[in-house]
């Protein structure tokens, strides 16, 4: 079971002007199995939402709640958010030189697990996994995100998001900068994750196009910090016709 | 090419970042610490090596091992003091060579290809009496070897270490300070690049309370490539300089210097200095240096100067980087958002920072060590109340 459940949730970021209210209000409920598409665009506030549930310093929670399964999110470290099942692919997944993928992945997964991997499984495991992936062997001595290609980026989430087995993956605009072969490749990774026991995703995305290869539950168009309309599957082929113009002028 | 021809060669560079050198001990005043290559360093501490205390003591055992076509030859003539264009240029220098009462000389024969390193240790039993020690390492043409300088236990050391590669030849030293934590090492160490030679230096610091290291390279033909890579860290109340000069003195040469270092601990303090030169003859030549510094905790201070001094406008490239932070908050989120702990995603950092590094040592049997010291450092802090 994993219910992510997000009650009014306010967020801002302190800028050189002051602090700046960026999520205003959020209301989503991810039950058991579910797959939500967050659609919006830019600036929107979709980005920060994933932060925020992430736990980065760098959003100041001013009001709401986000439960995992009934346990405090917000009352939780970044890890520990981690080690209750969260996961956020990120948009722009962080250089760590000098620190290679397979002892990272090993790292976090003995952190996860609050114990070592089986050495032997383990190495299968990652290179079955770095196969799925349509990454190279040597993909796991590399250093962890540098150098690598946007799409080698992009693959190396969703090999962590197979490994890491959370609950529910928050996957922010993994979609973007991907060319048509990296966006299937990606999008069948997390299709094999939807189709384990009870996992949610919220999918965010400023494109409907990732929507043909992972079919969304629930789809909702996040303008100015806030959910403007949700639907199902529907409101997403809205959206590729005639883009955000409606929702932007009913925010005006 | 001698060292006169080479010094008559080339013009003389009015700079304040080499004065000029001598063999007269007398030529080089008491140091006071308001002096430019003095300045960051904590004379005090120095158990008076810089001013007159004897440098005659003998509290230490010197072990080599070597492959049987190395030369080690003890000669107390005072021949080669100089023998690589060294002039001491500062005080603590000029009186190691002046009192030592030998030198210890290694050579590799010509085209002879080493297939171990030959390890020459240094482990001091006592602080009390200051000692002096020269060294001469020879890399003859054509011959490529590693050379691994180790330094251990308690000691007041001030040597002076001169290295020669001949033309095509290929030299790495690497050179280790694991000190017990009351030494003090003040060491200079110069070496002349033959032409197309390769000479790499990795200088290691660890332990001690105050190290010092000046290291300066020329070149005595075109063609000649120099990179020194260097690893420190830094705990409570430690001094450790680091004063490299890049001296390219010939067309065609290279150097290529990156230092990286972490500091931890109330008043420990790091110090790099990398100057580099070239000269009017040294058309074509490329030189790139860069010094990263990794602020653990409070309290500590880094220093990080790079200078570069262009005669020539005829080069291939030149560049410097310095940088001094602390732990890169957007790194640390990633792993944590991994459920790494906050401890372990540093300690990751930091391994990950000095590995990059380690790994272009080359020679595999120190590497592994090297990363344990490196852990084991990290454990006196960083990891402190670790899960």
């Amino acid at each position: 079971m994993s219910t992510l459940e997000i009650k009014d949730l306010q967020v801002q970021v302190n800028t050189e002007d002051g602090p700046k209210e960026i999520l205003k209000g959020v209301t989503l409920t991810i039950n058991d199995g579910e797959t939500h598409a967050i659609m919006g665009p830019n600036g929107s506030g979709k980005s920060t939402l994933a932060y925020s549930i992430a736990g980065h310093p760098r959003y100041e929670v001013t009001g709401g709640s986000v439960t995992l399964d009934g346990e405090d999110v917000l009352a939780m470290s970044v890890d520990e958010r981690a080690r209750a099942g969260l996961f956020l692919a990120m948009q722009y997944p962080v250089e760590v030189p000098g620190v290679s993928v397979a002892n990272f992945l090993r790292t976090a997964k003995t952190a996860i697990d609050g114990e070592a991997p089986k050495l032997r499984t383990w190495v299968k495991d990652v290179n079955a996994v770095l196969e799925r992936m349509n990454l190279d062997p040597t993909f796991s001595q590399r250093s962890v995100n540098e150098g690598f290609s946007g799409g080698e980026k992009k693959r190396h989430e969703i090999a962590q998001l197979d490994l890491l087995d959370p609950k529910v993956a928050i996957l922010d605009e993994t979609d973007s900068g991907l060319d048509i072969d990296a966006l299937k490749v990606v999008s069948e990774g997390v299709n094999r994750f939807r189709e384990r026991d009870g996992k949610g995703v919220l999918l965010i995305t400023h494109y409907t196009r990732i929507l043909r290869y992972i079919k969304p539950d629930h789809v909702h168009v996040f303008v100015a910090g806030r959910v403007a309309e949700s639907g199902g599957a529907e409101l997403a082929e809205e959206l590729e016709a005639n883009g955000y113009e409606r929702f932007l002028t009913a925010a005006v | 090419m001698t060292a006169e021809v080479l010094e008559g060669a080339l013009e003389k560079v009015e700079s304040h970042l080499h004065p000029e050198g001598s063999f007269d001990v007398d030529a080089h005043e008491v140091p006071t610490g308001r002096e430019e290559i003095w300045r960051f360093t904590p004379l005090k501490r120095l158990r008076g090596i810089h001013a007159d205390a004897p440098l005659a003591g003998t509290s230490f055992t010197a072990s080599f091992d070597a492959p049987a076509s190395v030369r080690a030859d003890r000669l107390e003539d005072g021949s080669l003091k100089g023998v690589s264009g060294l002039v001491p240029w500062d005080r603590i220098s000029a009186r190691a060579l002046a009192e030592a009462k030998s030198s210890l000389a290694v050579t590799i024969p010509a085209e002879a290809v080493l297939e171990r390193p030959v390890f020459v240790t240094i482990r001091g039993t006592g602080t009390d009496e200051a000692t002096a020690a020269h060294l001469v390492i020879r890399a003859e043409k054509f011959s490529k070897a590693t050379v691994v300088l180790r330094f251990e236990g308690s000691m007041t050391l001030a040597d002076n270490v001169e290295i020669v590669v001949e033309d095509g030849a290929q030299l790495a030293v690497v050179s280790i300070d694991d000190w017990a934590d009351d030494a003090v090492h003040v060491g200079h160490r110069h070496v002349r690049v033959g032409r197309d030679a390769q000479f790499k230096h990795v200088d290691i610091t660890f332990g001690g309370d105050v190290v010092r290291h000046d290291t300066t390279a020329d070149y005595s033909g075109p063609g000649g490539a120099v990179e020194m890579l260097g690893l420190y860290f830094a705990d409570a109340g430690q001094h450790i300089e680091h004063r490299l000069f890049g001296d390219h003195t010939a067309p065609k040469t290279k150097s290529h210097v990156v230092y990286k270092g972490a500091l931890q601990g109330e008043k420990a303090h790091t110090v790099w200095i990398g100057n580099v030169l070239i000269r009017k003859v040294a058309e074509g030549i490329e030189t790139y240096e860069e010094n990263r510094n990794l602020v653990l905790t409070d309290g500590c201070q880094a220093d990080s100067v790079p200078n570069l001094e262009i005669e020539t406008g005829e080069i291939e490239g030149a560049g410097h980087a310095s940088a001094t932070a602390r732990f890169d908050d957007e790194q640390l989120f990633y792993l944590r958002s991994r459920g790494i702990s906050e401890k372990e995603a540093q300690r990751l950092v930091v391994h990950g920072f000095f590995n990059d590094l380690i790994r272009q040592i080359g020679v595999p049997e120190l590497e592994e060590s090297l990363a344990a010291t490196v852990e084991a450092e990290l454990a006196k802090n960083v990891l402190e109340g670790a899960q």
